[in-house]
């Protein structure tokens, strides 16, 4: 009995802010600390907010993007890392795949921004502030996420499997796409959704590598409370909130597929 | 059990292996796992690589496969050197001891895949899958996944997907390893009439013994990386040229022995633990003082209470124990020496009035034709 109460007030400490925020998005009166009644106003005066439906727009372009990319690039990673296990600086370049989840955020966002300023000024690109610095930064990050998600998969993967396919006369090529690819397919899902998440809602980094031209959603958010806590960011809040919930329930429900037992 | 309808190339000069290995060493950073390996085997043959856990019988075969590169020697399959052909062009398929079915795919699809890669017709594709399939009865299950079968079924529809591209050469990695005893037994006897009915030349690691000797025209016994004796179970068994192989296969009595005198086809030795001399068949001559282990197998040892016949070798103790196995029972007898030898008796009559028990002295006697020396 004790036990659950421990429980519930953990979890409370979790969720009673998001709770009260989303609550309050449905307030009608503009004062946040008091209840005027329930009204979805705030959620109609959002859509008309350009610069809002601007940053959505550009969060989630970048979010699609840097997904993408960095699932990509962290599936060969882990490729590599789990599958070439004899080659020169296996062990350094699998410690350096993961320092990037424990790097401070401000120092990544930090030396990217120098790392983009020095290349502005040495080769002309990228010219700015703009939603290519922002997808860059963010596959950065997302990158080490990935190959992480991908790597353990991977390694629980019987390596018999691509043996087999190979002594049945597939080229490596073909082995990767018929029988690798499929089976680390979740991962991949896990994989990309981890790294949407966790773009969608970067702030830090986001703030270095960000201008007046791309600004992604929680920027715009981060700014709009700095004036002070209005309805109408709650709203937006709670709408942010949904999609990365939505997004990790997919990425549970995927993970949790993957590691139910097989029917032996 | 095994095929008997080829001859024995292995005793022909003239015949052409079809796998042959030369000097093959494999290392891993300082560890000698394969040293120095000559083999040959023949087209047709059902060869068995046996030895104790971590000898290198896996690395042998992976070798043979493409998955490890020798660190030194070369492996010519049917005359062509292997050493720059990728796993992927060898003309041989393995069954691996974890089957390795790909999980995704049907039965049909796992052994559809490799015929895929040669780019056959779909017709084709089709008939030969359906024929595997019936070759190891498992044509009901075509379109299951492999999760939904039992440990011997996919057993079978591994066997089906290695033989689907009629290979040269079939490699085997214990492919019984995961079965229970019965079925085990039953399998061995149709793998081998598998074999016979496709004719693919057949290479099995196995680390069991009685597998090895029901299934394999001839035996290549491993010890820590080297090949220690290569022949037919009846020569492992009967004549074994180490003490090493003596004793890995079957049991064996052994004593520790110098030569006295040695003969055109005998040797007497002379035994510390034995009360006399022994007389060995033997070929070659022995130096005078050689030091050789006598070994003669238990089922050679005849036991009784009365004093054998002039002409044989024998010995005089007390059993020490008695192992009952139902069909035969393996009598533990203590010498003076404090030596101890067993010898086996076939369970010929319900119950026996003059039955040998604990502490009986008894007579232990063998044929000189029924021992051996082994100087290595
Ligand atoms: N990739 C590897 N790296 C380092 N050592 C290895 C590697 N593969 C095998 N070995 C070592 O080589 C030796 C032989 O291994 P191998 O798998 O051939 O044994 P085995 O005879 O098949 O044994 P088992 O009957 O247990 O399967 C073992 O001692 C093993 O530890
Ligand atoms: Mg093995």
């Amino acid at each position: 009995m004790i036990l659950y109460g421990l429980l519930i007030l953990a979890y409370a400490f979790l969720y009673v802010p998001i709770v009260v925020m989303i609550v309050f998005s449905f307030n009608a009166s503009r004062l946040v600390t008091v209840w005027g009644g329930f009204s979805t106003k705030w959620y109609g005066e959002l859509l008309h907010d350009e610069k809002v439906l601007d940053a959505a727009w550009l969060s989630l372009k970048v979010a699609m993007t840097s997904a993408t990319v960095s699932t990509v690039l962290g599936t060969l990673a882990a490729v590599v890392l789990v599958r070439f296990t004899r080659f020169f600086g296996r062990t350094l370049f699998t410690g350096m795949v993961t320092a990037p989840l424990v790097m401070p955020e401000v120092i990544t966002g930090l030396a990217l921004l120098l790392l983009f300023v020095a290349m502005e000024a040495v080769v002309g690109w990228p010219s700015g502030r703009s939603f290519t610095t922002i997808v860059i930064a963010h596959t950065t990050f997302s990158l080490s996420f990935v190959t992480v998600v991908v790597r353990s998969r991977l390694s629980q993967m019987d390596a018999s499997l691509e043996e087999a396919a190979m002594d049945l006369g597939a080229r490596p090529l073909k082995v990767f796409l018929a029988i690798t690819l499929p089976l680390i397919a979740p991962a991949l899902l896990a994989g990309w959704l981890l790294a949407f998440t966790l773009s969608i809602d970067d702030v830090v980094i986001s703030a270095f590598v960000s201008g007046p031209g791309a600004t992604p959603l929680p920027i715009v958010i981060f700014s709009k409370v700095r004036l002070g806590v209005s309805p109408e960011i709650n709203a937006l809040a709670t709408l942010v909130v949904t999609v990365v919930a939505v997004a990790m329930a997919i990425a549970g429900r995927v993970a949790l597929k993957r590691e139910q037992p097989r029917p032996q | 059990m095994a095929s008997q309808t080829t001859a024995a190339p292995w005793n022909d000069p003239g015949a052409k292996p079809l796998i042959r290995f030369e000097g093959v060493s494999k290392r891993f950073g300082d560890f000698v796992a394969v040293d120095q390996v000559d083999l040959a085997i023949h087209k047709g043959e059902f060869f068995s690589l046996l030895g104790a856990s971590g000898c290198g019988k896996t690395t042998l075969l992976r070798m043979l496969a493409g998955f490890e590169t020798p660190t030194e020697g070369r492996i010519f399959i049917d005359g062509v050197d292997m050493s720059a052909v990728p796993p992927y062009e060898r003309p041989v398929n393995m069954m691996f001891q974890s089957y390795a079915l790909f999980p995704h795919m049907t039965v049909e699809a796992n052994i559809a895949f490799g015929l895929k890669q040669d780019r056959l017709p779909q017709p084709v594709i089709t008939d030969r899958t359906k024929a595997v399939l019936d070759l190891v009865q498992m044509g009901k299950f075509a379109t299951r996944k492999p999760h939904q079968l039992s440990g011997g079924q996919r057993q079978r529809v591994a066997l089906a997907r290695a033989l689907a591209k009629e290979p040269k050469v079939l490699l085997l990695d214990e492919p019984l390893g995961a079965l229970d005893k019965k079925l085990r037994e039953a399998t061995q006897l149709e793998l081998v009439n598998i074999q016979d009915r496709v004719g693919v030349t057949f290479v099995m690691v196995t680390h069991d013994q009685e597998e090895a000797m029901t299934m394999s025209s001839r035996i290549g016994v491993m010890n820590s990386g080297r090949i220690a004796q290569v022949g037919t179970p009846v020569d492992i068994y009967e004549y074994p040229e180490s003490r090493f192989v003596a004793d890995f296969i079957g049991a064996a009595n052994m004593f520790e022995a110098s030569v006295r005198q040695s003969g055109t086809d005998q040797v007497v030795v002379n035994c510390p633990e034995l009360a006399h001399d022994l007389i060995i068949a033997h070929n070659d001559m022995l130096p005078e003082g050689t030091p050789v282990t006598v070994m003669v197998r238990p089922e050679k040892v005849a036991i009784s209470r009365d004093k054998p016949a002039e002409g044989l070798n024998w010995a005089q103790g007390v059993v020490a124990d008695i192992a009952y196995l139902g069909d035969v029972s393996i009598f533990h007898v203590r010498l003076e020496s404090g030596h101890r030898i067993e010898a086996l008796q076939t369970n010929l009559r319900h119950t026996d009035e003059r039955k040998l028990t604990w502490e009986d002295p008894v007579y232990l006697s063998w044929h000189p034709a029924n021992a051996l020396v082994l100087t290595k």
